[in-house]
């Protein structure tokens, strides 16, 4: 997937190396914990290391006489007892939201929390002191089940509430007019021999985003404005938050995001460290830096998925779906997060997916307990609907016999079909399915790997192979204002970019969407140079600080290049209409003669013309200028989208799995991706590369595990075990590109593609490996205790239960091998 | 307080540190090197890796005053005159970055793994750096740099210049 770079070619579709790796490989870099204005205090917080109790006093002195401390605050001490963390996704109107303060105020609601924090002149001594701080807890019970928590007179995480349900959000395709009643569609189903219901229920494990730089804020007070540096993607949202949060007017605020090592979701909140280092630099007047450890990152930065999935999808015989029945139990954890509540219901609009379901219902509820609080991961809601889609679509071949591709097809929305209205109400505007799975079973050799399986399980091999497939859409671009309106969601989701024409031909692009790795820099630049007709090298891209590029929504759900892009796109045309303009006037010619091709403006049938640059500098001098006109080329735009992309993919795992042992090896992943027009392959590859290690992580690998008090037991790398090279293979990727018409550029978003693709891949290859002997469903992550256990459960023996912090397979330090799981009875 | 003289990318330093400090916060608090990073604090992620006296270290795992006496190259220290290791070239051209973090760590790594066998296929590359962890790249990209570093850095690749530094040989 390169392309050589060739003079008369346009930039986009060239495989760009990134310009914003010279700084990166070099060391050359501005993360937020690397920035330390002089004089600056460094805060540590006190955690509650229980899960639920409340706080029976607070003893600081030991911490306040030790050396170099500035002071120790509680809640009470900053005055913020009244201060709650902004919560922007009200689901529903009666959705419960407690108070999520910045310090724990009486009661601690989850292990973490903060409770005090201690600012002192190194960060050595804050956290020398901040173990000095003696806290008295009183116990309260745990709310750590979510099924249990939202069950009648189950304990309470916040009594005053009255219930943990949070909210309860339901669409039902019958009442919104845009499809069939699903309970009739199950009621047909049930009374007809000639009809299928299948019954599953999925579990969405917790996860956690585990960006490789830890969350850092940097807070100087010391000039007019107040500056916070912070490792966040979304600096404009958090500058208006910080204004809702703590009161100080938005322009009294400049917040920057510099360079930022990897968010994937987990860095699109608001969050206590960021408004608590805010308040303390105000009270002491000096500089004021936060950067969490590793552990505490895992502890108490946001959590991503855990849902409980009751899955009902009706069929008649011959594979026709009729039905689709989807009830969420959605963990929230001990507050709402700032687009938490709206995570499970984004997944709403995907459980169909690209299938033609003619009745759908979905119902979620969301559900407190003394757990981190969950908000966006990688793909928010649509890896949780296309999980769910894919497994149960899977599970429906088996129960009729059927290859599961062949019935996909059956019931997929076919390429002559788009654009297509969905049972949701979205309307896909294009796709093809057919030539993506054609070209992917084709990389796969899917009818050799077949005969290969069939072949392992006629000689009872022990190490059998499984196929899984995935063949998933997804919503994002995230979004239509009007859309996120109807949906009750606090804000737009346009994006606004500016475009300076310096003096001297170069080209300053202002976005604000917030890169944090993805290669905005670089992609940005190759759609300008384009529009502009000036060189790759002369365009310079500038985001991430409210003060540079004052006007933004930032970067998350796939957004960035789809709406981000696009306003760069409409600001470009403005600077080409005004650059025709002085060009009409200097060139002595009639505007509806001056054409515009490469950069250069030139006077129809002539040889005469003037460089975009030259008139850049024309409007510089402005000694020359029609009278109707300013003299300047600069040019913003705001662009709301229409609608959201829709990329689409199939995407194939080999699986062997050792049955006697349960180790699970993907042996080949192949995935073709419709992401529209691509700007730049090199980059379009990282991303598919990077969402599939997250997807596959999330089905082998991850899962955040508390115990029986609450408490998270795989709160460190060790433990929580994010997959090295060594336990990645290489994949095989490809493109079947089908050009959005949503807008000008026909590009769909690709970052959470791979993510959202391949979790369900790789669990249908498991499963698919073992189906034979009876397995129908393993957890994930699918480690090889649990897939060793399930196969000894399906061949009819008992195994004994281990306890949950032996389930990751790093848990324990490595000291329990899951291939030797312990207790077993033959 | 414990003194300690080091070499940190060639020039030399001599400080009183708490005993304490580890050689990561010694070179981004007190000498401003801060390209080398900080990602965990279990010495899982290894993006704090430099090479102490030819080897990768994790250097959240050293003390400073184990330095005592060393020789210290950082990311910052890897170019030479302006020219950049084959190693970063490598990760510029195949992708092998996305946010950046691992990537002084990783390249660091990765030379290292080039000084002990410089002809690594891909499982070597892939066992080779396992205790570099990166969150954005799926290691792909990253594996297929080290292997395009490797052939550039064979002798005899680049006649032009001197061999490029690598860590790691000759143990």
């Amino acid at each position: 997937m390169t392309t050589t770079a060739d003079p008369t070619t346009h930039e986009i579709g060239n495989a760009r190396t990134r310009k914003e790796d010279a700084r990166l490989i070099t060391g050359r870099t501005r993360y937020t914990d690397s920035i330390t204005p002089s004089g600056t205090l460094y805060l540590a917080v006190v955690r509650s290391p229980l899960a639920h109790a409340t706080i029976t006093n607070i003893n600081a002195e030991a911490a306040r006489s030790a050396p170099g401390v500035f002071g120790v605050y509680t809640a009470a001490d900053l005055g913020a007892e009244g201060i709650g963390l902004p919560c922007a996704w009200p689901v529903t109107p009666d959705q419960k939201a407690p108070q999520r303060p910045l310090l724990a105020v009486n009661t601690v609601h989850f292990a973490g929390e903060g409770v005090a924090v201690v600012v002192a002149r190194t960060a050595a001594e804050a956290k020398d002191a901040a173990d000095l701080v003696e806290v008295d807890y009183d116990p309260l019970d745990p709310v750590l089940d979510m099924e249990a928590a939202a069950a009648d007179g189950a304990n309470l995480v916040h009594p005053d509430l009255g219930t943990n349900v949070s909210a309860t959000w339901v669409f039902d395709s019958a009442e919104a007019g845009t499809g069939n009643s699903v309970a009739d569609a199950i009621a047909a189903a049930e009374a007809d021999p000639d009809q299928i219901v299948v019954r599953r229920r999925f579990r969405q494990q917790r996860l956690i985003p585990a960006f490789m730089e830890p969350r850092s804020v940097v807070v100087d007070p010391t000039g007019e404005q107040i500056t916070m540096w912070s490792s966040t993607q979304v600096p404009h949202i958090l500058r208006t938050m910080t204004t809702v949060t703590t009161g100080i007017p938005e322009s009294k605020l400049r917040v920057i995001a510099p360079d930022v090592g990897g968010g994937f979701g987990g860095k699109i909140g608001v969050v206590p460290e960021e408004m608590l280092c805010v308040l303390v630099a105000q009270k002491l007047g000096k500089p004021v830096k936060w950067t969490e450890t590793r552990s505490e990152s895992l502890l108490a930065a946001h959590h991503g998925r855990d849902q409980i999935q009751d899955i009902t999808i009706t069929a008649k015989k011959d594979g026709t779906v009729t039905g689709l029945d989807v009830s969420l139990l959605a963990d929230m954890g001990a507050y709402l997060g700032l687009v938490g509540p709206g995570v499970p219901i984004l997944g709403a609009f995907m459980f169909n997916s690209i299938y033609k379901i003619p009745a759908y219902r979905f119902t979620c509820r969301n559900v407190f307990t003394t757990k981190t609080i969950t908000d966006a991961y990688r793909g928010a809601g649509r890896p949780e609907a296309t999980f769910a889609i894919e497994r149960i679509m899977d599970e429906l071949a088996n129960e009729l016999g059927r290859d599961p591709l062949e019935l996909r097809e059956q019931n997929w929305i076919s390429h002559e079909e788009f654009p297509f209205t969905t049972v949701c109400g979205l309307t896909y505007d294009t796709g093809n399915y057919e030539a993506a799975t054609a070209k992917a079973t084709e990389l796969f050799d899917y009818a050799g790997l077949r005969r290969e399986q069939e072949e392992r399980r006629r000689n009872n091999d022990p190490v059998q192979l499984g196929i899984g497939i995935s063949t998933f859409t997804e919503m994002c671009g995230l979004a239509p204002s009007r859309v996120l309106g109807s949906l009750s969601y606090g804000a737009g989701g346009w994006e606004a970019a500016s475009i300076r024409m310096l003096a001297t031909g170069k080209v300053e692009v202002i976005t604000g969407a917030s890169g944090h790795g993805q290669g905005h820099e670089t992609a940005f630049s190759q759609i300008v140079a384009d529009q502009l007709g000036v060189p790759f090298e002369d365009v310079e891209v500038l985001h991430g600080d409210t003060q540079i590029s004052p006007k933004g929504l930032d970067t998350y759900g796939s957004r960035s290049l789809v709406v981000g892009g696009i306003a760069i796109v409409k600001a470009a045309e403005k600077v080409v209409a005004k650059a025709k303009k002085l060009a009409a006037h200097l060139l002595e010619a009639n505007e509806d003669d001056i054409e515009f091709s490469n950069g250069f403006f030139s006077v129809k049938g002539t040889d005469k013309g003037k460089a975009i640059q030259e008139l850049a500098f024309a409007a510089f001098m402005a000694h020359d200028y029609p009278e109707d006109m300013e003299p300047s080329l600069d040019s913003d735009a705001v662009f709301d989208p229409e609608n959201f992309s829709f990329p689409h993919g199939t995407h194939l795992a080999a699986i062997e799995v050792d049955t006697e042992t349960g180790r699970v090896k993907l042996r080949h992943y192949v995935c073709v991706d419709d992401v529209g027009t691509v700007v730049n392959p090199l980059i379009v590859e990282g991303q598919v590369h990077g969402g599939l290690a997250q997807g596959i992580a999330q089905a082998l690998f991850e899962e955040a595990n508390y115990d029986e008090s609450g408490t998270l037991v795989n709160g460190t790398f060790v433990d929580y075990t994010l997959p090295s090279a060594a336990d990645l293979p290489s994949f095989t990727t490809g493109v079947s590109s089908n050009p959005a018409t949503s807008n000008p550029l026909g590009v769909k978003g690709v970052g959470e593609a791979g993510t959202i693709a391949s979790t369900p891949a790789i669990v249908n290859g498991v499963i698919d490996a073992l189906r034979h002997l009876g397995v129908n469903e393993v957890e994930m992550p699918t480690t090889p205790q649990r897939v060793w256990r399930a196969i000894q459960e399906a061949q009819g023996r008992s195994t004994q239960e281990t306890p949950v912090d032996t389930h990751s397979p790093g848990a324990g330090l490595g000291s329990i091998d899951p291939n030797n799981p312990q207790g077993e009875v033959q | 307080m414990a003194e300690v003289r080091v070499t940190v990318d060639g020039v030399n330093y001599a400080d009183d540190v708490e005993p304490r400090t580890l050689l990561v916060q010694y070179l981004r608090e007190r000498l401003g090197k801060t390209g080398t990073l900080v990602g965990c604090d279990t010495s899982n992620c290894g993006a704090c890796t430099v090479h102490l006296n030819g080897q990768s270290v994790k250097s959240c795992s050293v003390l400073a005053v184990q330095a005592d006496g060393g020789e210290v190259t950082t990311i910052e220290g890897l170019a030479r005159d302006g020219k950049l290791h084959p190693m970063q070239e490598a990760f510029n051209e195949c992708h092998g970055l996305q946010c950046g973090y691992c990537t002084p760590g990783m390249i660091m790594a990765a030379i290292d793994l080039l000084g002990d066998n410089p002809d690594p296929d891909e499982q070597e590359v892939r066992e080779g750096i396992e205790g570099n962890l990166c969150r954005c790249t799926g290691y792909q990209n990253i594996v297929r740099a080290v292997q395009s570093a490797a052939q550039k850095m064979r002798p005899g690749a680049a006649a032009e210049q001197a061999p490029a530094p690598v860590a790691g040989g000759g143990n």
